[in-house]
Order: C-alpha cells, then sequence, then structure tokens
C-alpha cells in the first residue's frame, strides 16, 4: 500500500491527456448525480458523507487535495457550503474550479430557489441570501440539475458528449417513470401536518402536499432551547402533528424529545445518498424517503 | 369619454341660476379654452407614446446576440445595458428577460441564484470583537518568562477589565490574478496596528501561490491563524517564548501545492526581519528567512490529521525589550506539529475533538548586552479541546520551556532560568452563541516565572461581517 503511496504522485503526473474527468462532489446526492451521467467516463470524489451536516465541514486536508486536482466541482450552492468551499478553493488553487468558471457547477443555479429572505440580518440565524438550498429533497429537482449537468459534462469533455447526452437520456427516463411511482405511492401524506427539525424540507412539502406546522429549531441553524421547545409542544397541541422528521446527521435529541412529549413518532429520513443504510442511490434516496414517512403515519 | 365626463362634471358644478346670459357665454368661452386644451394635451401625449412605441420596436426587432446570451446567462439587468445607449431606456424588463417567467422544468432554467460576492465590489469587511475580565494573583505585567528575552507581545492579558484586541479587515478579489487582505488591530490603549496587509495570487499554475506584503508567517500550526482562530484565549507557552506570540512581518511566500491525493503542501518565505525574533531588518532587510512543509489526510469518516515541520532563521540586530537588554545575533527554530481533530462520522456538530500538539527546537547565539553566547533551548504544548454537547467545548492545555545556561557572564540576566523551567496548565470551558460569537472562562497555572501566577479569565469574541472561512 506505502509504495502505491509513493507512486500516487508520479501516476498523477503522468495522466495521459485523455483522462476522466475528475468531479469533486459537494454532497453525495450531486455525487450520486456525477456518476448517472458521467458513467465511467468520470472519477467521482464525495467529499461528503450522508451522516455529516453539508453546513458545517471542515476545509479538511485530504479535500484541499482533492479540490487541487479536480475539472470540475458539482455542488449545491446558493451558500450551503460557505462554512468551508471558499478555504478549500483558495487553499487549493484551482483555476479550474474557479467561482464562474466551466468548472465550478452550482445545481441550486438550475432551479427555482424558495424562501429568499426579505431581511439579511443574523439576528435570524443561518439564513441563505439566495434562498432554500435543500433542493433535493423533491426529486422533481433533479432532472434540470441532470440537464444542466450533463451540458456542463459535455462543455468540459466534448469527446465523450454523446455520452453523456445518452446517459442523459437514459437517466430521464428512469426518472420519469420513478417520478409517478414516488408521487402514487406518496399519496396518503398529501395534506398530512408534520414537524421538522431543521427547516430543510421545504421543496419535499411542496412536493407531497405535507404541510409544516413548527420546526424545532427556533431560528434556522439555531438549537432549540428547552423553553422552545415548550412552545413546539402547545403549537402541536393546537395543530397535531403526525410525525417529526429529522435528517440522518441531526442530532436526535430535540426530535426524541418532541416525539416523547407530544405522543408522535419520530422519523429519520436519509435527505442524502448514504444517510441510511437504504438510501444507497438516488433512486433507493427517495424509495426510502417516502417508505420512512409511510411508516410514520402507520404508528 | 373622458372629455364627455369632464364636461358632465363641470356642468353639474355650475351654478343652477346662472341665467345671466353674459355669464353662460363667458362660461361656454372658459369650457372651450379648456376643451382647446385638453385635446392638445392628449395628442402630445399621444404622439409621445407612438414615439415610445416606434423605438420599442426598433429595439425588439435589433437585440445584439450578445445581449440576449447575457440575460439568459445572468437574469440580470445586464441586457438593458447592452441596449443602445443613446434609445431611452424602457423601464420595463428587457423583452428578453420575459420569457424567464415562463420556464418551468425545460429548457434553459433561470439562475436563481443572484451571483454571490461580498457587496459586489466593495471589499468585505469584517470585524472581530474582543473583551476581557482578568482575575489573577500576581500583576500580570510584571510576569515574566524566564531563560528568554521577551518580546513586548508575550505577556499576559492585564488585571480586570480590558479589549485585549480588535480587528477590523477588508478583503475583496482586485482583479482575476489578485486578491487584497488588509486587517488592522486596535490595542487595548487606543493604537492603530497594520497586522496583515498583502496580495494574494489567486490564478498561478501548477499550484503555487504568492503572497506578498506584510502577513503571519506560515510556520507551525497557530502561528498564521489570527488569535480570534486559537482554541484558547492566549498563545502556548513556547509561541509566547520563542515568536512574540506569533512572526508575522513584512516579505514574501511562496507555496506549492503537490498535486498528489496525500495533502502535501511546501512553503517558504523571506522577511524583512524587523519583528520578534528578528530586529533590525538584518541583511539589508532580508533578515528572515523560512521553510515549511504541510501534510494530511482523513484517517476515516471520522478522523483526520495535519503534520507540519517548519523551520525559521532570524537574524536580530540589537533586538532591545522594555528593560533595556540588547540581543545581536542569530536565532534558528524548529517547529514539528501534529493536529488530529474526531467528530463522530465525521459530523462535528454534536461532538468533536481536536487534539493538537506542537514541539519547539531551536538555538539563538550572538551577543547579550555584548556578552557572547549560544543558547539552545526548547519548548512544546500539548492540548485538547472537545466539544462535549452543541456550542459546549472544554479544553485542557500543558505548556513548558527548557533554555541551556548561557555562561557565568549571564547568570542572573534574562536569559539565565534559575534553574527553573516555565510551564503553564490551562483549563478551557466555551460557549458558542452561534459560529459568531463565543464566550469563554479560563484559567490557567501559570509557572513561566519565578513565582507562579494563578489566572482567572472571562473572555468574548465576536465576528461580524462577511468573514472568510476558517482553515483547517
Amino acid at each position: 500500500m506505502r509504495k502505491y503511496l509513493l507512486l500516487a504522485p508520479l501516476i498523477a503526473l503522468s495522466t495521459p491527456a485523455h483522462a476522466n474527468l475528475n468531479v469533486f462532489a459537494c454532497e453525495p446526492e450531486w455525487g450520486a448525480l456525477s456518476t448517472e451521467i458521467g458513467g465511467d467516463k468520470v472519477n467521482v470524489y464525495t467529499a461528503t458523507t450522508g451522516a455529516q451536516d453539508p453546513h458545517q465541514i471542515q476545509a479538511r486536508p485530504s479535500l484541499i487535495a482533492k479540490a487541487r486536482s479536480a475539472d470540475v466541482t458539482v455542488c449545491d450552492g446558493a451558500e450551503l457550503e460557505i462554512g468551508w468551499m471558499p478555504m478549500i478553493l483558495q487553499q487549493a488553487n484551482n483555476s479550474k474550479i474557479a467561482p464562474g468558471q466551466p468548472g465550478d457547477f452550482t445545481a441550486t443555479s438550475y432551479v427555482r430557489l424558495q424562501e429568499q429572505p426579505s431581511r439579511l440580518d443574523r439576528a435570524e440565524g443561518d439564513i441563505h441570501a439566495a434562498g432554500n438550498p435543500h433542493i433535493q429533497t423533491d426529486p422533481r429537482n433533479i432532472l434540470p440539475v441532470a440537464k444542466a449537468l450533463a451540458a456542463r459534462f459535455a462543455q468540459l469533455d466534448a469527446a465523450n458528449a454523446a455520452t453523456y447526452n445518452g446517459r442523459l437520456a437514459d437517466f430521464a427516463k428512469r426518472w420519469t417513470t420513478a417520478l409517478a411511482k414516488w408521487t402514487a405511492q406518496a399519496a396518503p401524506l398529501k395534506g398530512v401536518n408534520i414537524a421538522v427539525q431543521h427547516h430543510a424540507w421545504i421543496y419535499m412539502e411542496q412536493w407531497l402536499g405535507l404541510h409544516e406546522v413548527v420546526p424545532l429549531e427556533p431560528k434556522p441553524g439555531v438549537p432549540p432551547s428547552s423553553g422552545y421547545l415548550a412552545e413546539v409542544l402547545q403549537k402541536l397541541q393546537a395543530t397535531p402533528a403526525k410525525f417529526v422528521i429529522r435528517a440522518a446527521y441531526e442530532d436526535d435529541r430535540p426530535s426524541s424529545f418532541v416525539s416523547e412529549h407530544a405522543g408522535i413518532p419520530a422519523v429519520m429520513l436519509p435527505y442524502t445518498v448514504g444517510g441510511t443504510d437504504q438510501a444507497k442511490d438516488l433512486f433507493s434516496l427517495y424509495d426510502d424517503t417516502i417508505n420512512r414517512m409511510l411508516q410514520g403515519l402507520k404508528k | 369619454m373622458r372629455r364627455l365626463l369632464f364636461l358632465a362634471a363641470l356642468l353639474l358644478a355650475t351654478p343652477a341660476f346662472a341665467d345671466e346670459a353674459g355669464d353662460l357665454k363667458a362660461i361656454k368661452a372658459q369650457i372651450a379654452q379648456m376643451q382647446h386644451d385638453y385635446d392638445g394635451r392628449i395628442r402630445s401625449l399621444e404622439k409621445r407614446l407612438a414615439k415610445a412605441e416606434g423605438e420599442l420596436k426598433v429595439a425588439r426587432a435589433t437585440p445584439p446576440g450578445k445581449a440576449t446570451a447575457v440575460a439568459s446567462a445572468t437574469g440580470s439587468n445586464a441586457a438593458a445595458q447592452t441596449f443602445d445607449q443613446t434609445a431611452p431606456q424602457p423601464s420595463a424588463p428587457p423583452p428578453d428577460a420575459a420569457p424567464q417567467d415562463v420556464v418551468a422544468d425545460n429548457g434553459p432554467p433561470p439562475p436563481a441564484a443572484a451571483p454571490t460576492s461580498n457587496n459586489a465590489f466593495n471589499p468585505g469587511i469584517a470585524a472581530v470583537l474582543n473583551g476581557f475580565y482578568v482575575a489573577a494573583s500576581r500583576d500580570t505585567q510584571k510576569q515574566t518568562i524566564r531563560g528568554v528575552q521577551n518580546g513586548d507581545e508575550s505577556g499576559l492579558p492585564l488585571r480586570g477589565f480590558s479589549l485585549g484586541e480588535s480587528e477590523v479587515s477588508l478583503t475583496a478579489n482586485i482583479d482575476p490574478y489578485m486578491s487584497g487582505f488588509l486587517d488592522f488591530s486596535m490595542q487595548d490603549d487606543n493604537s492603530l496596528s497594520v497586522e496583515e496587509a498583502y496580495i494574494l495570487s489567486k490564478d498561478l499554475p501548477y499550484g503555487l501561490t504568492v503572497k506578498a506584503g506584510r502577513f503571519l508567517s506560515g510556520i507551525g500550526y497557530l502561528n498564521e491563524r489570527h488569535a480570534h482562530d486559537w482554541s484558547f484565549s492566549d498563545a502556548p507557552l513556547p509561541y509566547r517564548a520563542f515568536l512574540n506570540s506569533q512572526y508575522g512581518d513584512d516579505g514574501v511566500q511562496v507555496r506549492w501545492l503537490a498535486p498528489t491525493d496525500q495533502f502535501l503542501e511546501f512553503g517558504a518565505e523571506l522577511f524583512r526581519g524587523d519583528a520578534y525574533p528578528a530586529a533590525g531588518a538584518g541583511h539589508t532587510g532580508q533578515g528572515t528567512v523560512t521553510a515549511f512543509v504541510h501534510t494530511g489526510n482523513d484517517i476515516d469518516d471520522a478522523s483526520s490529521y495535519l503534520a507540519a515541520l517548519s523551520y525559521l532563521h532570524s537574524r536580530a540586530e540589537n533586538r532591545t525589550d522594555d528593560d533595556g537588554h540588547s540581543f545581536t545575533g542569530d536565532d534558528d527554530l524548529g517547529i514539528a506539529s501534529l493536529i488530529y481533530k474526531w467528530a463522530p462520522g465525521g459530523n462535528p456538530t454534536v461532538n468533536n475533538l481536536t487534539l493538537s500538539s506542537e514541539l519547539f527546537y531551536g538555538r539563538e547565539a550572538g551577543a547579550f548586552d555584548a556578552v557572547p553566547f549560544a543558547q539552545d533551548r526548547f519548548g512544546w504544548y500539548a492540548q485538547g479541546v472537545y466539544q462535549f454537547m452543541p456550542r459546549w467545548s472544554f479544553g485542557l492545555r500543558y505548556a513548558a520551556l527548557s533554555t541551556s545556561m548561557p555562561g557565568p557572564m549571564l547568570s542572573g540576566s534574562p536569559l539565565d532560568d534559575f534553574g527553573h523551567s516555565p510551564r503553564a496548565e490551562t483549563a478551557l470551558l466555551e460557549f458558542d452563541t452561534s459560529e459568531f460569537g463565543r464566550f469563554r472562562m479560563q484559567y490557567t497555572h501559570d509557572e513561566s516565572d519565578l513565582k507562579p501566577n494563578d489566572e482567572l479569565l472571562f473572555q468574548y469574541t465576536v465576528i461580524y461581517g462577511p468573514h472568510g472561512a476558517h482553515r483547517y
């Protein structure tokens, strides 16, 4: 193993011109989408796992090293990565992936973002000026991003453009079928009241017609105090919710507390690929998400 | 139609008993005059409207190809700006932008996110505010570190309330090739100093980065981090003793990041040599030279490390201290640093642990108060900070020094440690209101002087304004 490590720099330097595209995916959902579109023409490195809060990643040495040799970054954007990507970009000093370059791909640029704040003030908590960045909670947002990503890959690697477009067409077909299936499966969730831990599910709520009664964070990114949780319980008494959801990466204590005291199930959702064992790829991500909420409804 | 209404209104307003013919005539004449004026105004308005429509049609018919591309690429007002500058600008959005609203799922979607930048072309302005309250068993300003010549920044914070150091920084891209960073620091005594002022390359090939100006040296681990980024509220003892808390100077730095999966970065610096441990800008203003190498990687999903080796050589020409002692000679310092971070699943939001340790080995040789000498010096610290629940963390630090006796001629001088090895033990409790606000309580038992000092410190640190992401 060590021998190979020593050889690595030599291999990297002697890479032939027709190498695969090196993709640096900020989050697992965009890593999975890059694999769907790029297939064996791309090497995908995913910077974070489903167990990690994408707001709070450290600019680790490994990420800097990977960004140094990336041809394209596939990130969420809308300031989701503002706490770490700028430092990685600065230290990696790779002009291909500098902001505004073709190697800088942000998924949220291809979807109409909700909840642009009318007031930009840190007193409002962890708000994103461009709007709510958690677009992957609605699978309908994946297709426009996939189209743009295939176009971007084709722009960066014209030799394989046909492959990217072909894979996109195939993906779009499978995705459209899956969307119809999910929408049918999720029919019982329409109009259901829910509570959420972080206000990250707005796109999913719109997709499935879920109704968010209350978030467990008083302001985005601000951990709830016990006083605030008491308020939440009061609200839930007035407007009962069927279950409370949280992302796999989030602390389970606030939702467990509310679950116990309001007598409603706590439902942990994968949030992204790898968030749960079942969410292995983009398709199983939504299979599992709907399945877990349907289970929550039965309890 | 409007004219009819107008007449009706006038008729209604006309006094009912204006039966005298003269009055009626006068009124009729008035009305005729008003009607005439009114028609004239309406005609002129109609003309202007027709003219504006004509211009709009021309603008529609000949939109520059570029403008269309820009409009669909940025969705901003860029298109409006690229229209013929002499034509009156329609106040409505340019026609090319209009179809955006129709685009939903297919076709080139609207880039909803406006390009983010710090206040458009204004530099990002950020402030770091600090405040201390210190209770200490001895006068902190009289405590020294035995065995070394103390620099002016090596001391402990003032007793009682004080501001410590507040900072204001301005940062922005200068052009596609450089960015600039300026950082003012305001001290307790209302003096203002330029802590950092440098330009940084953005677009050099082969993984090269060049920095020039005044900046904190990249040696060690803590050195290039601003004080507000440290895990404890002061620098560990070896930094205070050997680097006057932090070494920054005027110079140039080159870094090279190797194209490997293992993070591997080399750097070298050349400085003026005017700040402790250097002094007097020796060697014609190139008194300090440094070199360092950083390497690091993930161990698994949960843990990662960073290791560094650094070397600093500096020339001191008549380095004086408050007590009038003077040193002229050479200072060599090597630093080995190891940082380890762990969080369950690599998710630091609830629990996380940072362990770090640095070893310092150096030698100072030359003349102290005109007495020739050479002294070997060793120092180290180890610290750990554990976030035991969201917002709350706890830390421990141990630091120690030892210096060789520089010879009988200098016994009793600051270089004489009287057989006493300086050391300090520190405990920390920290509460973060958010990533931008922090309160600390820190207790230190400091034996850097012959008589120990116990110190209890309370500190707040806040950051506001666009502040760059922090280093690992």
